[in-house]
């Protein structure tokens, strides 16, 4: 192992804020072109037009139509509203929910937390999408009952983290000290814990948008999310399988659009984990 | 053989759990046996015999209540019958299983042997060409939902080289083909850094350098020492994934027509036909926790510094 001098410090820093900056201008434009989508649509995505179904890509519909003569282009730019900020909604819900959960367990120990834990347990006995597919199936489709679905199912990993981080911090001195000052509970885990125990909470957050945006996309290609006709990637290529041997392009586009948004929410989520490891700090 | 005592009975609260959650799920979808068996097929029933049939069954008993009936009558082997074919389910999920189990083992294998090597390749050659290459090649394979490389393998293989059949026409080799690869190309993706990290946090430990000053060859040391240190860290890995491979079937099964668990599942979710739903997920947790359960009595059983209670630093 070589010695890593400060001036590689420095260097490795200045690389890594570039690719933060990068990655994070990336999926800034990814977020705002979704936010945008409809008045960035060349063409209505609902608007059939049977006299031009499944068209092959030309200049006027770059990526095609569909059976329908929907413009593809168009559809899969209308689907990343509804793909983008149901995965962001769920991953900024199960942060929140299960580090509250977490911090919950920590603070107030004894039974509550015993009990709390060993609900977590029972959920991740079950494995992945299985449960998550049967509560999806239970409460009947939609974004929203896919959205609780894996919810139901990733709340404990945050619960975990959130719980052992509180933890650690509660044997450190300033929690005594500040509990001493006389800090109320509140006060103590809004000031100062939640920035302390932030970082590997953001981290794995960060690192499971692109899980959860397959996985989202998973249940609404079984049916199970976005209903049609609403624009979303996965329940689109699902809904247009039977053309992959004739118009493939129709088929592949809105995986092509998951895959490039899976990777962009990757890379970022890789890079903030760099730029948050004490490794990297100057 | 204390320790595999210990764990056994470990195990009885989350078997009760699983079941119960399973019960519950049922429980919300608020629907029953009764609802199903005459409203939903359009049968015109009078109200009073709707609520002597729910008696009977005794589906208007508390919610407890019912659970433990339920479980006792699960202990005794009978587990309800779908609403859509009236077969028991537990004898159709048994007669698809092994269809299942073919392909979860299929592409565990298939994984191990794209990615062991790969994994070992890219931590030896570290930073270099290959290594780069390798990283690349799993990123862009960790950000393809399976159903997409589902579809890209029916494109290639299936309609433009026609090598493969795109649909699964029974349990034969080469409708097993894509449905493995597909598994195994997102499984092996995130399994390659797995074993890539695991390789280089052993090669990073001091008796490797040890090894090297006392003149030991770097491929004794890798197949060795290295490799058999690692293949712990590495089992464990694999065995979680199993989880997310059990999942990933349904969707895979249910696009290839593999006729398995899976797609049994997805099809009585379209059908609302929840015993079998039920069962899949029941069954599914508990294959799951088994395999947990061994692969722990395993390592256990592997790793001296594990069974003579040292530490693992």
């Amino acid at each position: 192992m070589s010695e890593v001098t400060v001036r590689v410090q420095v260097v490795r820093r200045d690389h890594l804020r570039r690719r933060l900056l990068f990655f994070g201008g990336l999926a800034g434009v990814l977020i705002l072109a979704a936010f945008f989508s409809s008045s960035l649509c060349p063409y209505d995505p609902y608007e059939q037009n049977l006299a031009i179904a499944k068209a092959a890509p030309s200049a006027e519909h770059w990526l095609g139509t569909d059976r329908y003569g929907r413009d593809m282009l168009s559809r899969v730019i209308a689907g990343s509203f509804t793909s983008i900020f149901s995965t962001l909604l769920l991953v900024g819900f199960i942060t929140v929910f299960g580090s509250l959960i977490g911090i919950f367990c920590a603070w107030s120990g004894k039974w509550i937390d015993t009990l709390i834990m060993r609900l977590a347990d029972m959920f991740l006995a079950f494995p992945g999408l299985v449960f998550a597919l049967a509560v999806a199936a239970v409460l009947g489709g939609g974004v929203h009952n896919a959205i609780f679905a894996l919810a139901a199912i990733s709340w404990p990993k945050y619960a975990r983290l959130a719980r052992s981080q509180m933890l650690a911090q509660q044997e450190l001195p300033y929690m005594q000290a500040a509990k001493m000052a006389g800090c109320t509970p509140l006060r103590l885990i809004c000031r100062h814990v939640v920035p302390n125990i932030a970082g590997p909470l953001l981290v794995t957050a960060m690192l499971d948008i692109g899980t959860m945006m397959m996985e989202l996309a998973g249940l609404s290609f079984l049916g199970l999310g976005a209903k049609p006709p609403i624009p979303e990637w996965g329940s689109m290529m699902s809904d247009t399988r039977n053309l992959l041997a004739t118009q493939p392009w129709v088929t592949l586009a809105p995986g092509f659009a998951i895959f490039l948004s899976v990777m962009i929410f990757n890379l970022l989520g890789d890079t903030v984990r760099d730029w948050l490891d004490p490794k990297n700090r100057r | 053989m204390d320790y595999a005592l210990k764990r056994f009975l470990q195990l009885i609260p989350i078997l009760l759990g699983i079941t119960f959650l399973s019960f519950l799920l049922m429980y919300m979808a608020g629907s029953d046996a009764v609802t199903e068996l005459y409203t939903n097929r359009g049968i015109e029933v009078a109200q009073e015999v709707i609520d002597a049939r729910r008696e009977e069954l005794g589906l208007n008993r508390p919610f407890f209540e019912q659970y433990l009936h339920w479980l006792w009558s699960l202990l005794h082997g009978d587990m309800g019958v779908s609403y859509v074919t009236g077969e028991a389910v537990f004898a159709a999920f048994l007669r698809k299983l092994p269809a299942t189990l073919l392909l979860t083992v299929l592409s565990v294998v298939l994984t191990v042997v794209i990615s062991l090597p790969c994994g070992i390749a890219a931590a030896v050659q570290r930073d270099k060409t290959v290594d780069s290459v390798l990283r690349f090649v799993s990123f862009i394979g960790n950000a393809m939902p399976n159903f997409f490389v589902a579809m890209l393998l029916m494109q290639f293989l299936g309609i433009q080289l026609g090598v493969l059949p795109v649909i699964s026409g029974g349990m034969d080799v080469k409708s097993a083909v894509m449905p493995t690869l597909t598994l195994a190309i997102a499984m092996s993706a995130k399994y390659l850094r797995q074993v890539r990290s695991a390789v280089l946090e052993e090669l990073g430990k001091d008796y490797v350098q040890g090894a090297m000053a006392r003149g030991v060859s770097d491929r004794i040391i890798l197949w060795k020492n290295v490799m058999k240190a690692s293949l712990l860290t590495i089992m464990t890995l694999l065995a979680l994934s199993i989880g997310s491979l059990l999942g990933g079937t349904a969707i895979i099964e249910s696009i290839f027509m593999w006729d398995g668990v899976g797609k049994m599942a997805v099809d009585a979710i379209n059908m609302r036909d929840y015993p079998v739903i039920q069962m899949y997920v029941m069954w599914m947790a508990i294959i799951y926790v088994f395999v947990n359960l061994v692969t722990d009595l395993l390592y256990h059983r592997l790793d001296p510094r594990i069974r003579l209670g040292v530490s693992r630093q």
